[in-house]
């Protein structure tokens, strides 16, 4: 009886823990949902903060551990399930269909129909009502691919309402493309629908914007919880030192190069990219690279990160501005030609972008410098049987035999053959786009060890990341970008938390 | 205990199923030496090997385009396009009006005229799938309907008959890519050494490698600097000139080129290669598996027609057949799913 709900809270999560191959994304989690109240969580990338959601919204299940709403211990076999017992999510990317009209959106699903015939007035004047409740009468026949991501937000909010049984609403960073006006807006309407007796769940990274719609907050780090509190008895300091906890960090090494007096092996001048629909998403973008460095580029999302790595590779042919190879400029034509030239660039979605998953681990790792082993159009096997091998060894990816399918592999180990596929061709320049997302803690080691040992031998190499703690760990200087402008170039000790989180928003200005 | 014992099991079960259409084949052929007369007999043998040449080869560059996670259904057409501009080559030469001659080309030119010609018809299936971003069934749709067109209009509709030349005009000898080598017929040949070399090109070359990185995930394979447009547009290629080699061989075997010539045959050829283990997702398909796939049907139609059993029953079984042969597919990609996340977690 004592793992049922206290008195106050709808929801109880007791001792949740889910297992993904390759990593634990949540580990014995307890999570107690507070009655009527705006519940933050807290936490950095792959903290387990989404993961957690989706337990509750039904959309995934727990590998261990028990759900409890009300007196009642529950399982939701999928979000319809969730959605009976009054459980509604917005996600963080938008699942709306963009090529249908807001009221189809909105009634999605949720039809009214007598017989056959659907009654489209009354979806229609429904939607209207809704939205005018919303403060954002939005005409019900626009197509919902027509309009801003704010006002799609709007929409997804709206679908969560169209019931009256509403009891909690999970809201995974619904701020994170939406402007400052509508950002208040949408905290009008938390705090009405909080005064209607139903509980919200809001995960955010703006930490400014926690202390001023959060009522209590939970903070986890690496699948655990770690505190709560309430939000009037504390402080963002506080809330910072519990998500990057003690002690625990990446060492950082020291290097002793004078990087002035190392030649520039890479020169971007001007780099210009043009957002289709007006505006930029890169904006006269200076940096250059040295021999052998590790140049972080540190960013928000959206701030033209890969977008970077885009225009190098020859994938963005409607940039504009100058790179400079060596000191001799560039004509950027296709990737296999900046391939030839000496680029390599393991992109961010592994799954999407860096692997063939019908072919085997060997021929994964062999894919791009395959021209190096072909004679007369014919591959050579015993040429590339070695390298693969000695690339397999150098980087030391964990196979029992490189010719089972790839998938058969850890996450870390699949990213290590995505690195292994661009050092295989013998770059002098290495793109790596969040070389560590999805991948356990020790992997991520293993990659740093990759990258710091290469940096040693000469290689140049480019990094992009999202996680503080990794970017200062790992690069020799960092670019900041934010909102398509560098608002900041750090080295050696400049390079803190701090002045990394405050040059990442300075670009937001004057929005 | 019982994981070694399930993993064993797992393992024999996917031999079986890797080996199914062989498996379905020997079955077929068990069945029918059984119910019909004559079937066990050399003659027999030839006469479903000269069958199976046609659309044989057809599955073989269909089986390129579907690793490459395309289709081309205008295959059947340039068959009958190919055959009726080899066929009025033949006839009644080239005209050119502006000078007023007629050119009469010998057999072995008219034969790489054929060739090239089915290679721009893929080139532009290729282009237009490539560079302007249509869809491979409609792009190939469209090129159906163009082709069979073309061939009707290349003669109002009418069969060029009586394929055999003229000894003044030089032009004879057609007559050879229908008959038969030391008793095996010449499409027989043909097939063989095509799948040999397509199986080559596929198993050991980078162009090979290309062509399955594709089907396995476009992005990737562009990313890691594969030319993945090129790469696409030569598996179009590849495609028409296997389609118009067919045009040859079966303009050849009637000793007539008929406009309609090659109707319906891009869907035998994509049966074969389904039945060949050839994904249609694409990233996944063998040459030797389509060859074998090709036989199958040509065991099933010819056998049923010695049966006795009628034309209409013979489409339901067909039908049958392939629809099933997918489905074990999908049996074996899950079980190949579930033994590489074994594979997984044994290894941490």
């Amino acid at each position: 009886m004592a793992s049922m709900c206290k008195e106050g809270v709808c929801f109880h999560a007791e001792g949740i823990s889910k297992i993904y191959p390759g990593t634990k994304a949540l580990d014995n989690v307890n999570f107690d949902l507070l009655t009527g109240k705006v519940n933050v969580l807290i936490g950095e990338n792959g903290a387990g903060k989404s993961t957690l959601m989706k337990m509750i919204a039904g959309i995934e299940q727990p590998s261990e551990g028990k759900l409890y709403m009300g007196d009642e211990e529950v399982h939701f076999k999928d979000t319809t399930e969730a959605r009976k017992h009054g459980i509604g999510i917005i996600h963080q990317e938008l699942n709306l269909f963009p090529n249908l009209p807001v009221y189809q959106n909105i009634f999605m699903a949720r039809e009214k129909k007598s017989g056959l015939k659907m009654d489209n007035k009354y979806h229609k004047e429904q939607s209207k009502r809704i939205l005018e409740k919303l403060e954002h009468p939005i005409p019900v026949d626009t197509l919902v691919g027509d309009l801003r991501v704010g006002q799609q937000q709007m929409i997804e909010i709206a679908r969560n309402l169209v019931e009256d049984d509403l009891k909690i609403l999970i809201m995974d960073e619904p701020t994170s493309s939406l402007s400052e006006q509508e950002v208040q807006v949408l905290f009008k309407i938390m705090r009405e629908l909080t005064a209607q007796g139903i509980s919200i769940v809001y995960i955010s990274h703006r930490l400014e914007e926690i202390m001023q719609i959060g009522d209590h907050v939970t903070i986890l780090r690496d699948g655990k919880y770690v505190a709560d509190a309430d939000v009037k008895d504390i402080d963002i300091p506080w809330i910072v030192k519990q998500m990057t906890g003690e002690g625990k960090s990446y060492p950082k090494k020291e290097r002793n190069i004078n990087w002035d007096k190392q030649e520039k092996v890479l020169e971007v001048k001007h780099l210009t990219l043009p957002k289709s629909g007006g505006g930029y998403l890169l904006h006269d973008v200076d940096f250059d690279l040295k021999k052998g460095e590790i140049l972080g580029i540190y960013g928000l999302m959206g701030a033209g990160r890969t977008e970077i790595f885009e225009c190098i590779m020859g994938l963005r042919p409607e940039h504009t501005g100058e790179v400079y190879l060596n000191g001799e400029k560039m004509n950027i034509k296709s990737i296999s030609e900046q391939i030839d030239k000496g680029f390599a660039l393991v992109p961010e979605d592994r799954q999407r972008e860096g692997l063939v998953q019908t072919m085997d681990i060997g021929r994964n790792c062999s894919l791009s410098a395959i021209k190096d082993y072909t004679k007369a159009g014919f591959v050579d096997f015993k040429k590339e049987n070695e390298m693969v091998d000695s690339q397999i060894k150098d980087i030391h990816i964990k196979v029992a035999d490189k010719r089972l399918p790839i998938l058969s592999l850890s996450g870390g180990n699949q990213q290590k053959v995505v690195i292994g596929k661009g050092l295989l061709t013998h770059p002098k320049i290495l793109l790596l786009d969040e070389p560590s997302r999805g991948i356990d803690i020790g992997a991520k080691t293993e990659v740093f060890d990759i990258i710091n040992q290469y940096a040693e031998q000469g290689l140049s190499i480019i990094v992009i990341s999202s996680e503080l703690k990794e970017i200062i760990s790992i690069a020799d200087r960092v670019v900041v970008l934010s909102n398509g402008i560098k608002t900041g170039e750090l080295m050696g000790n400049e390079i803190q938390e701090e002045t990394l989180v405050l040059a990442s928003y300075k670009g937001h200005h004057g929005h | 205990m019982s994981t070694d014992k399930k993993s064993s099991n797992n393992t024999l079960a996917m031999t079986l199923l890797k080996g199914r259409t062989f498996i379905v084949l020997i079955v077929l052929l068990i069945f029918f030496s059984i119910t019909a007369d004559n079937f066990l007999s050399m003659n027999t043998a030839l006469l479903i090997g000269k069958h199976v040449a046609l659309y044989g080869i057809l599955a073989i560059g269909m089986t390129y385009v579907i690793i490459t996670g395309g289709i081309d259904l205008s295959v059947g057409a340039i068959v009958g396009l190919g055959g009726m501009i080899a066929g009025g080559l033949i006839q009644k030469g080239l005209t050119l009006e502006m000078f007023g001659v007629t050119l009469y080309f010998s057999v072995p030119m008219i034969v790489l005229i054929t060739i090239l010609l089915g290679a721009v018809i893929g080139a532009v299936n290729g282009l237009i799938i490539t560079k302007f971003n249509v869809a491979p069934f409609i792009a190939t749709l469209g090129m159906m309907y163009v082709a069979r067109g073309l061939a009707n209009i290349h003669s109002q509709g009418a069969t060029y008959s009586d394929l055999k030349g003229y000894e003044a005009l030089g032009n004879q000898g057609w007559s050879f890519f229908g008959s038969r080598v030391m008793g095996i017929p010449v499409g027989l040949i043909i097939l063989v050494i095509l799948a040999v070399i397509f199986a080559v090109l596929l198993k050991r070359t980078a162009f090979g490698w290309h062509v399955f990185s594709i089907g396995g995930n476009e992005k990737a394979a562009k990313l890691s600097g594969v030319k993945v447009n090129k790469v696409k547009i030569l598996v179009y290629v590849i495609s028409g000139i296997c389609s118009a080699v067919v045009g040859i061989i079966a303009s050849s075997q009637l000793a007539a080129s008929h406009p309609a010539t090659g109707e319906s045959w891009e869907m035998n050829a994509i049966a074969a290669a389904v039945l060949g283990g050839t994904s249609m997702a694409g990233g996944v398909g063998t040459i030797g598996g389509t060859i074998v796939g090709a036989f199958v049907i040509g065991v099933i139609n010819d056998g049923m027609v010695m049966c006795g059993v009628s034309e209409f029953w013979q489409m339901v079984i067909k039908g049958l057949v392939i629809v099933l042969a997918v489905i074990i597919d999908q049996f074996q990609r899950n079980l190949q799913a579930k033994m590489a996340l074994q594979a997984r977690n044994e290894s941490k």
